[in-house]
């Protein structure tokens, strides 16, 4: 479901003196449907470039990132978009929203990006926020103005809105409480149960223990840097 | 697919000075894109040369008018990808009224002013021959909603609204014969933050829920960010990067687009 | 008499007028720009409509000039000096006994025959104007036929009045084609527009166009399905002649409020009652 093949990443700070800095080489991954791989390593070890590589988001200077049979380094936006519609899933630490839109139809979101009817899409949202204890007077809000972990659950549930075949999971139960932690892991145990493909990166260990099938370390793509 | 748009080498000089130099790209059914760069970068220039505004020294603007458009009485036959550039005037300008709307930076241009906001909302639905008032009053009465102004303000001048109100209006102007591309110039400049917010998240949902194409030229990258697909990003009148509109912003590969992007103040 | 060329003009400039009238023949509807002249008299009184009578006089013609379809107003009674003098025309208030007729803000009453011509007077030729200041965009849209904006300005008569309240200067469609300013006679005589057997030329004297109508020409007065073009008036008969098919004056006949309706083409009225007809006010 998602392959990658000798991918490579390079930032040039062209305002910095022309800096190359190379972050990782060379790295191969393959996830299976229903598979879930961890990525890990020391912080800055390329983390979360790679996951944002995979997502489209950074630019891959070789090799192929295959997601549902399509080559994201090569295709072109409207076929990333299609793909991040309909197969390719990420939950990022971050909320980024329309102002003013509320919780609800922020969730509801990627179900009327695929066609649904504002009904339908509005009913799973519904449910998917009063299982991530999202309380019901907060639906009409904006989740600009909600606390860290709010908003992180709101970006949960907006994340899983759609059954994706391919999932991105970037520290998914990060500032959360041990209910809310609950929901989450059983969400990501639903998803691979109904066969997703999924790399998450995880630093609650016992988290990554319970639904985690392997872990890539990605320090082993990481070039010895010059000091 | 056959792209809406197709645009092949536009070129648009002022004397020596360049306007717009090659410009190439394919616009999809339901594409968005931004094109962003400084003043003086060629934006507008580029995007007139698209909208019919100006005639480009060299290339073509090749427009799908194959599907039928939305509004009534439309006698477009099964045409295909033509060339705006070279079509006829009356063609293009028809184009203009029907399949393409664009939207200007100050509402006053696009509005005329002395005229009701009804009566602005109606005249494209005229222009293409509507000649029945009470529909015309009905449309503009759901064009007004949709545009959350209050529709008791119908038979009000829009100099009586506010800078807000008045950009709505000239966008449910706009789209009330149900364009499929529509041209943006900076349609959210001037206007106080929290105006844009509302603005922007309107026309995300009509481009959404209409399946509009568009082009918006704007120097604002949180604009693009929310609403464009992709991104192109203009200097001195040449094309210097172009991509989805999130890879552009946080992984720019070009100097001056990681300039654009560093130089913009985080909140 | 032996100062002025025949009726003032000139004729290379006489010549001009008459390739602007042909040209406007030609193509009814159509604004022809044209070299409009200095004229003894301030532009507003006339003056293009008295270029195109100059034009168009002949030493034969019987020549009638109506104000608001009267003969005897201060406009009326100069223009027909002017040209008594300049060309030595015989001149009439008669309709029927007329050739070439100028008017300013009337159709008379009584149906025109072919042989006769009507020149407008016009101060404004450019009916998209209200609502397009800019000539080059106007010219440009007749040469379109973009015409809903003339549309616009309908739609907002009744959207402030709740009919159609233009009730003169209304616009006109030619032959399907141009979109006219019929000059600012009431909107009751637009159904005489169309039709006619006269020659009707519009001049425009500090606007330089003129514009016309040959005889026979379909002209249809613009409206919307739901509120289509009524060319109403006062619901009165003439006071005077009694005529109920007749566009009126209100007249204020005394310091009490009182008043009264008569024909506003005089001519009409005189011949009416010379008939014997009276109206309920007449002495």
């Amino acid at each position: 479901m998602i392959d990658l093949s000798n991918v490579s990443k390079t930032f040039t700070l062209h305002n910095q003196g022309s800096a190359v800095i190379e972050v990782l080489h060379d790295v191969c991954l393959r996830v299976e449907p229903g598979e879930c791989v961890a990525l890990t390593g020391a912080s800055g070890a390329g983390k979360s470039t790679l996951m944002r590589m995979i997502y489209g988001n950074y630019m891959a200077q070789s090799g192929s990132i295959v997601v549902g049979g399509v080559d994201l380094v090569q295709a072109e936006p409207r076929e990333v978009i299609r793909i991040r519609r309909e197969v390719l899933g990420y939950v990022s630490q971050f909320l980024r929203v329309v102002p003013r839109v509320s919780t609800l139809d922020v969730v509801a979101e990627p179900l009327r990006m695929l066609g649904q009817p504002s009904r339908a899409a509005r009913a799973r949202a519904q449910e998917l926020l009063t299982g991530l204890n999202i309380p019901e007077p907060l639906w009409a809000l904006s989740p600009t103005t909600f606390s860290g972990g709010e908003q992180q659950r709101v970006n949960i549930a907006r994340g899983f809105a759609h059954p994706y075949p391919a999932m991105l999971l970037d520290e998914p139960t990060a500032s959360l409480d041990a209910a809310n932690r609950e929901v989450v892991l059983s969400l990501i145990e639903q998803a691979k149960a109904r066969g997703a493909a999924i790399i998450g990166i995880f630093h609650d260990e016992a988290a990554r223990a319970r639904v985690c099938d392997r872990e890539l370390d990605v320090s082993r793509f990481t070039p010895a840097r010059a000091a | 697919m056959t792209p809406l748009l197709s645009v092949q080498g536009v070129t648009k000089r002022y004397g020596a000075h360049i306007g717009c130099a090659d410009v190439s790209f394919d616009l999809y059914p339901g594409e968005v894109m931004g094109i962003v760069g400084e003043s003086g970068s060629g934006k507008s220039t580029l995007l007139n040369c698209l909208a019919g505004h100006l005639a480009p020294d060299a290339g073509a603007v090749v427009f799908d008018t194959r599907a039928p458009s939305s509004h009534d009485g439309n006698t477009q036959q099964d045409r295909g990808p033509r060339d705006t550039v070279t079509m006829s005037e009356p063609e293009r300008r028809m184009l203009s009224r029907t399949d393409w709307a664009f939207v200007h930076q100050h509402a006053r241009d696009g509005l005329r002013m002395g005229v009701s906001a009804g009566g602005n909302v109606g005249e494209r639905l005229m222009a293409v021959g509507a000649r029945n008032y009470g529909d015309i009053r009905e449309k503009a009465v759901d064009w007004l909603g949709r545009v959350e102004i209050d529709t008791d303000r119908i038979d009000d001048r829009p100099t009586t609204f506010s800078g807000g109100m008045q950009q709505r209006l000239q966008i449910a102007r706009n789209l009330v014969t149900g364009p499929r591309l529509v041209f943006m110039d900076e349609p959210t400049g001037g206007l106080d933050v929290s105006v844009q917010a509302r603005l922007l998240d309107l026309l995300r949902g009509l481009v959404r829920d209409m399946g509009l194409s568009a082009i918006i030229v704007t120097h604002d990258l949180a604009v693009v960010r929310l609403l464009a697909d992709r991104l192109m990003v203009m200097k001195s009148g040449h094309v210097v990067e172009s991509g989805l509109t999130d890879r552009v912003l946080d992984d720019p590969q070009h100097a001056y687009t990681q300039l654009l992007v560093s130089s913009v103040l985080q909140v | 008499m032996t100062e002025y060329n025949f009726a003032y003009l000139d004729e290379q400039t006489k010549r001009m007028i008459r390739r602007a009238i042909l040209k406007g023949l030609a193509i009814p509807g159509y604004q022809v720009p044209f070299a409009s002249r200095e004229m003894p008299m301030p532009y507003g009184w006339g003056t293009g409509g008295v270029q195109v009578s100059a034009a168009v006089l002949t030493p034969e013609d019987r020549f009638k000039v109506i104000d608001q379809g009267a003969d005897d107003t201060t406009n009326a009674v100069s223009i027909r000096g002017f040209f008594e003098r300049t060309a030595g025309v015989a001149t009439t208030t008669h309709t029927e006994e007329a050739t070439v007729i100028q008017t300013r803000h009337r159709i008379p009453e009584v149906p025109l025959r072919e042989g006769q011509i009507l020149v407008y007077q016009v101060p404004i030729p450019e009916p998209l104007r209200f609502l397009e200041p800019r000539e080059s965009e106007t010219r440009k849209m007749h040469s379109l036929e973009e015409y809903g904006l003339m549309h616009v300005k309908l739609y907002e008569d009744i959207s402030r009045h709740g009919h159609i309240a233009t009730s003169y200067a209304y616009p006109v469609r030619v032959e399907a084609r141009y979109v006219m300013d019929p000059s600012p006679i009431p909107k009751f005589d637009n159904p005489k527009l169309g039709d006619c057997a006269a020659i009707q030329l519009f001049g425009a004297g500090r606007e330089q166009r003129i514009y016309a109508l040959p005889p026979y020409t379909q002209v249809v007065s613009l409206d919307f399905e739901d509120h289509p073009f009524d060319p109403s008036k006062a619901d009165h008969p003439c006071g005077l002649c009694g005529a109920t098919n007749s566009y009126l004056d209100e007249v204020i006949v005394d310091d009490a409020g009182g008043r009264m309706f008569v024909c506003s083409d005089t001519d009409y009225c005189e011949a009416r009652q010379a008939q014997g007809h009276r109206g309920k006010d007449a002495a």
